[in-house]
């Protein structure tokens, strides 16, 4: 007989189009998409002038996110509160998809990459936007022009780490959370989930927004 | 290679071996993250009002020090379930 022995998957293949493969991820960020889109049609239908219920947690979450973006990139970056907040949702609403039993899609560098490049391209964008041309070019160059590789590298490193961090902490609960269910099915895995789902899913959605908000306004300075 | 051993017993005992090296890291974060945490304790007890913002700095910066611990477990993971020495045989 096989002894039992514990694997983790890579994420399912749940059907292809042509060559392209379509993942649990996939399916998974589409699930979470329509849930965002659902939850917000309902709760935004009627909105009242003086709040009560749903709508007092929506604008709760919305001063929240607000407060941050203020703290982190200064009262006069407001235009980046969509971005932030549509970010932050969507990353906790994946973190913690893992309490519903779906595999989270940010447990899949993919997903992590693809957000982190998000930022990447907002950095350099943002950056010429604000300095011109001339002046992005020569902050490559500072602050001696010997400094040039370093700034690459650094640069690049920018969305590996941001990436990586996300990626990591959250495929490291789902192993864990794995390695639980596979020896303790029953009980046992209710504070796990309470700690690597709930408390690690939130804090890396807060340091995930906090580091793209402060990388982003550090660029236009 | 050593003789009448299998060569993919061997990859896969070095595997092993690796991803427990690699996971040596995790003392870095370790240490740096009390250190921060120490820090904010003797923070929050010279300047209680100032607790919710201590708190705040100290999340970031200890997430920012755990990333090295992050990428060991992310290579220790890789041996251990995506190993790529196994097709190189």
């Amino acid at each position: 007989m096989q002894p039992r022995t514990f694997t983790v998957p890579p994420p399912r293949e749940v059907f292809r189009v042509g060559p392209v493969v379509v993942t649990e991820t996939v399916v998974n960020t589409w699930l979470i998409m329509a849930v965002v889109i659902v939850v917000a049609y309902l709760l935004a239908r009627r909105l009242r002038r003086i709040p009560r219920g749903a709508q007092m947690v929506l604008e709760m979450i919305y001063e929240g996110v607000e407060s941050l973006v203020v703290s982190a990139m200064g009262p006069g970056r407001r235009g980046f509160l969509p971005y932030v907040g549509t970010l932050m949702v969507f990353i906790f609403l994946s973190n913690i998809s893992g309490l519903f039993g779906l595999r989270p899609p940010t447990a899949d560098l993919n997903t992590t990459l693809g957000l982190a490049l998000i930022t990447f391209f907002s950095i350099h964008y943002f950056s010429i936007k604000t300095k011109g041309l001339r002046g992005y070019l020569r902050s490559w160059l500072e602050p001696i022009p010997l400094f040039l590789p370093f700034n690459i590298t650094g640069e690049l490193a920018k969305p590996i780490s941001l990436s990586f961090r996300l990626f990591g902490n959250i495929l490291g609960g789902y192993l864990i959370l794995g390695l639980v269910y596979f020896y303790a099915p029953v009980l046992i895995p209710v504070p796990f989930h309470a700690y690597f789902d709930l408390f690690v899913g939130f804090l890396q959605t807060f340091i995930f927004a906090i580091l793209s908000m402060v990388l982003i306004a550090l660029a236009m300075e | 290679m050593v003789d009448g051993m299998d060569p993919k017993a061997f990859v896969l005992a070095a595997s092993a071996l690796g991803a427990g090296v690699a996971m040596i890291a995790g003392v870095g974060p370790g240490i740096g993250q009390g250190y921060a945490a120490g820090k904010a304790a003797e923070a929050v007890a010279r300047q209680p009002e100032a607790r919710s913002v201590i708190i705040q700095t100290m999340l970031l910066g200890q997430a920012v020090a755990e990333t090295t611990g992050i990428y060991s477990l992310v290579i220790a993971i890789i041996l251990m379930f995506a190993n790529p020495f196994i097709r190189l045989l």
